[in-house]
Parts: structure tokens; C-alpha cells; sequence
């Protein structure tokens, strides 16, 4: 299956000779959910914007289910939803109306029924008269996300959508998320939360000063990346680790009230028992064990401080 | 998709029509009450003194200056703030992101601008009924001037919305530049009553051409030839179409 975006050597400088896109390559499939990961200033949103039409490429090409951006920016742009980080709205505009232009401006026919289904799916239909400036900002980004989705899109970029969010916003987008999937709708997303990236994507893309430093299904990242920690809280501090303990991979934290082993959280044997028992007959007491995941957050940091 | 986004320039044209209607007072109640000061103070004051222009009723002289005030302040004022307030407030983000070509952009919000002008222009004509008598030879022409000159000025108020980089800036072409041209531009007078060397600086004006041809529509008088405003019409728009295709080639301003 041909990719439903293909991006191949996507490079921006801007006028100021600032490079924030270092030849990008990716492809995302159809129905895929992406997510795109890097800190502030990595080139999330540049990549995002170039792709529907607000910032102009440099070098490279771009194409949206085969439809070039710049030589078939029509075909291409009409299949592409956005819902920027920033809320930007015609306050003035009733939710309806706003809804509506956005579905004209996108070169679509009114469509009543699917607008109102639309509005219903994101709690919008009661206040569908309401001025924008009346709502409320979790409101107001409801109205972005049904502006992005009036013209039916094929592919729905969503540049931070929860930042700032309460947490109903973020259960229902995640809803809407999880619909828009079943639909055959690719949605690329940006975020900062990386637990949602770890819950929702099926693949994460790691940008880091404007280079993609790397593409893996979430699923892989996490096998091939992921550790597990065994975290003991002692009884008593420790000023260094046991000599007796010497041969394991131990480091002290907090002060030396607890004792950290790291391990893969892949290999057959993890080694809990043995070094418990090799604690016990060292004489050590604890008094506390947990054991923990590394999160997606820790892999990235760790992708990022290396400079991969 | 069809080869013109049509339902894309209707919502443009729609929401920017809607804004006039918003702000109705303001849009149609503002040019009503200026123009009957200006015949208060002009037509009455002035015009106790001076009886004719040109065998023309110093009152009804003045009628076509009037109107084109009115169609270049607005159409300047409605385009520039139509496309620079969606700059200002971001929302443009959409329009850039849609699949509509600079062209049918530009089409949806100057004819948004140019309709709101035109519209104006015909109040005041009515408005001015009430006060003296207005009689039009060339009623073709008339109509052909007032679109023409509500189209042009309307482009050149959204190059000047494009432009602006803040609210002062939006506000300096208009204020400092077109306001003084149209006030020197013949709409009170005619540029045989000045001076010498005045009547000829006055030609380097091209507010002159338009009041000129639009006067002669009217009255059959003007002060250079109906070709010359014409030509001079077009070839405003000509220059800010070419200025405008420029823009949306570099993506000046509005696409980094």
C-alpha cells in the first residue's frame, strides 16, 4: 500500500537562514496513528505546517496521497484537516456558522446532517448558536477540531491538541481519536504528554533540531528501549554500594535510601531473586520494593541527551 | 474537486458580508450622516456663494466627489481591515491551509469589499437626491466608474492589509496619503478654479482622473477626458493586480 503521506528530503530555511528542517524522510499510512515527538523548537509544528500550506518548502518534496502540496496543493490541502496548538477563532461568528465556513472553505457542499452529527460527537450541538467569544477555552477548542473535521478530512493533524486541556476534553479527543481510526482517518499528532503518544500511536517519530532522529512503531520502542527498574528502600542509608554487591549494575538514589537496578525489560531472566538473596546474605535489610517501567518519556530524554 | 473552489469563495464572500451587517450602523448609518454634513457645511455654506460649477448646481457638483470619497475610504478600509484582522487574530491560518487559490482569495474578500462599497456609494446617491437635484446623463458609465473604482481601490486596500504589519500601519495609507489625494482631487471643486501652478499638480493627482470621469457621467463636464480615466482606472487595478500576483508568488508576508 502506498503511503498516504510522503515526505522526502523536506527541508526549510527561513529567510533568516535558520535551518528548522534538516531533509526530512517519512512515509505515514493510511488509518495510522502518528506521533511526533521532540522538544520545543524541534520543527513539530514548521514539518506540520509546511505539509497544510501555512509555511512554504524549501527543498524536498511532499505529497499527499500521491497529490503533490505544491503542484497539487487542492487535491492534496481538501484531504487535510488542521487543529494548530493555538486556539484562533472569528469571535464574532456563531459555532455553526464558523463550522460552516470552514466546510465551504474547504470547497464543500453544505452537508446539515453530517455538521450536526459532528457538533453532537464533540458536545457542541447545544451551543451551536452561541457567539464564539461566549465559550468557554475547552469550548473554543472543540469548535477548532470540529472546524478542522467539517470538510471531512482524510488526514487530521492535531499539533498539541491536549496541552492545556482538562481532563474530559482529553478523554473525549482521545474518543474522537480512536473513531476517526475505525473511519480509515490517518491522524498525525504532535505532544509533549508522552504517555499518550505511548497509549495512542502505533508509530512515534522523534524530532530533535529539525532532524528525524528516529521512526519505530510504539509497540518495538518500547520492547527495544524500554527498562525495567527494581527499586529497593533501604532500612538503613548507605553511604556506598555493598562491596559485596559489586557485580551488579547498582546505583544509589535518594541519598542512599534506595538502591536502583536497572535491567531489560526484555531478557528471559531479570535477576530479581538472585540479587535479593545476594542482598539477604549480605546483611542488608530493606524495608520497601518496587518495580517499574521506563517510560517512553525516559527513552526520548535519554534519545535526545545522546543526540542520536 | 472542480478546477474553481466555489463554495470556498461564497464562505469568504459570506462571512465577510456578515461582518457588515455586524457593524450595519457604523458600515451605512457612518457615510449617510457624513455625507449630509458635507452638504450642510459645502452645499449650503459654499454653495449660497458660489451658485454654479461649470453650469452645474454647485450642490449636485459636488454629489460624484462625494460618492468616490466614500468608495475609495471604504473599499480601501473595508479590504485592508478584511484581510489584515484575520492576520492579526491568526484565523488566516485556514484560509492559507485550504484548497483555494490566491486568486479566488482575492476574488471572495475585494469583492466582498467592493459590494459593501458600491452599496454605500448608491445610499449616498439616494441621500444626496433628498438634498439637491441630480440628474444623470450617463447612467452606463456611472455604474461601470462605480464598480471599477470600488474594485480597484478595494485590491489596493487588501495589498495595504496584507502589508501592515500593525494597526498603525493600516491606518497610515488611508489617513495620510488618500484622504489629503481625495480632498485635492477636485470633489469639492473644479481643478480650473486653482491657480496656477496648482491646476497642474493637481493632473500628477490620480484622484482627479476618477472624480473626473465619474462627474462626467453625471454631467456631461469634466475636468480631463473620459478616456484618460479610464485608462487611468485600469491601470491602477493593472498595477495593484501585479503587485498582488507578486505577493502571492513570495508568499510576502503571509506565508514565511
Amino acid at each position: 500500500m502506498s503511503p498516504v503521506l510522503s515526505i522526502s528530503a523536506a527541508t526549510k530555511t527561513y529567510k533568516t537562514g535558520h535551518t528548522a528542517l534538516h531533509a526530512i524522510d517519512l512515509a505515514v499510512e493510511k488509518g495510522e496513528i502518528f506521533a511526533l515527538l521532540g522538544p520545543n523548537g524541534a520543527g513539530k509544528t514548521t514539518l506540520i505546517s509546511i505539509i497544510c500550506g501555512l509555511v512554504s518548502l524549501t527543498s524536498g518534496r511532499i505529497t499527499v496521497a500521491g497529490h503533490d502540496i505544491v503542484t497539487g496543493y487542492r487535491a492534496a490541502r481538501g484531504m487535510i484537516g488542521l487543529v494548530p496548538q493555538e486556539i484562533s477563532l472569528d469571535i464574532f461568528a456563531t459555532v455553526e456558522n464558523t463550522v460552516q465556513f470552514s466546510r465551504g472553505l474547504f470547497g464543500k457542499t453544505p452537508a446539515p446532517a453530517y455538521i450536526e452529527q459532528l457538533l453532537r460527537d464533540l458536545s457542541l450541538w447545544e451551543k451551536r448558536g452561541a457567539r464564539v467569544n461566549e465559550l468557554s477555552g475547552g469550548m473554543k477548542r472543540r469548535v477548532m477540531i470540529a472546524k478542522a473535521l467539517s470538510h471531512e478530512p482524510d488526514i487530521l493533524f492535531l499539533d498539541e491538541p491536549t496541552a492545556g486541556v482538562d481532563v474530559n476534553l482529553r478523554r473525549d479527543m482521545w474518543d474522537l481519536v480512536r473513531r476517526l481510526r475505525q473511519k480509515g482517518v490517518t491522524v498525525i499528532l504532535t505532544t509533549h504528554y508522552l504517555e499518550e503518544a505511548e497509549e495512542m500511536a502505533d508509530r512515534v517519530g522523534v524530532i530533535d533540531r529539525g532532524r528525524l532522529v528516529l521512526v519505530e512503531e510504539t509497540a518495538a520502542l518500547m520492547r527495544k528501549m524500554g527498562k525495567r527498574r527494581l527499586s529497593i528502600t533501604m532500612q538503613q542509608k548507605l553511604t556506598e554500594i555493598p562491596p559485596a554487591l559489586a557485580a551488579w549494575p547498582l546505583r544509589l538514589e535518594a541519598d542512599g535510601e534506595r538502591l536502583v537496578y536497572e535491567f531489560d525489560a526484555n531478557a528471559p531472566e531479570t535477576g530479581m531473586p538472585h540479587l535479593l538473596r545476594e542482598l539477604a546474605a549480605a546483611g542488608i535489610d530493606y524495608r520497601d520494593l518496587e518495580t517499574g517501567r521506563s517510560s517512553l518519556e525516559d527513552i526520548f530524554v535519554g534519545l535526545v541527551e545522546n543526540g542520536v | 474537486m472542480s478546477a474553481i473552489n466555489l463554495p470556498g469563495i461564497w464562505a469568504i464572500y459570506r462571512a465577510e458580508m456578515a461582518r457588515t451587517r455586524r457593524t450595519v450602523l457604523q458600515s451605512v448609518a457612518t457615510p449617510v450622516l457624513t455625507t449630509v454634513l458635507y452638504f450642510i457645511v459645502f452645499g449650503t455654506a459654499i454653495g449660497s456663494r458660489m451658485h454654479q460649477v461649470g453650469g452645474v448646481n454647485y450642490g449636485a457638483f459636488i454629489v460624484p466627489g462625494l460618492i468616490m470619497l466614500a468608495l475609495l475610504t471604504q473599499g480601501i478600509s473595508n479590504a485592508s481591515i478584511g484581510i489584515y484582522f484575520p492576520k492579526f487574530t491568526r484565523t488566516i491560518f485556514e484560509v492559507l491551509s485550504a484548497p483555494i487559490s490566491g486568486i479566488e482569495v482575492v476574488v471572495a474578500y475585494v469583492g466582498a469589499a467592493a459590494t459593501k462599497a458600491v452599496m454605500i456609494g448608491l445610499i449616498i446617491l439616494v441621500t444626496a437626491t433628498f438634498f439637491v437635484p441630480v440628474r444623470i446623463m450617463h447612467p452606463g458609465w456611472m455604474l461601470a466608474f462605480l464598480v471599477l473604482t470600488a474594485l480597484t481601490f478595494s485590491l489596493f486596500g487588501f495589498l495595504i492589509g496584507i502589508w501592515a504589519n500593525s494597526f498603525e500601519q493600516l491606518a497610515i495609507v488611508p489617513s495620510l496619503i488618500v484622504t489629503p489625494l481625495t480632498f485635492l482631487g477636485g470633489a469639492f471643486y473644479s481643478i480650473d478654479m486653482l491657480p496656477q501652478p496648482w491646476r497642474t499638480v493637481s493632473l500628477f493627482n490620480p484622484v482627479v482622473y476618477l472624480v473626473s470621469g465619474f462627474r462626467w457621467s453625471f454631467y456631461g463636464v469634466g475636468d480631463v477626458s473620459l478616456a484618460v480615466s479610464l485608462i487611468f482606472v485600469l491601470g491602477f487595478m493593472a498595477l495593484c493586480l501585479a503587485v498582488l500576483s507578486w505577493m502571492f508568488r513570495t508568499g510576502y508576508r503571509l506565508k514565511p
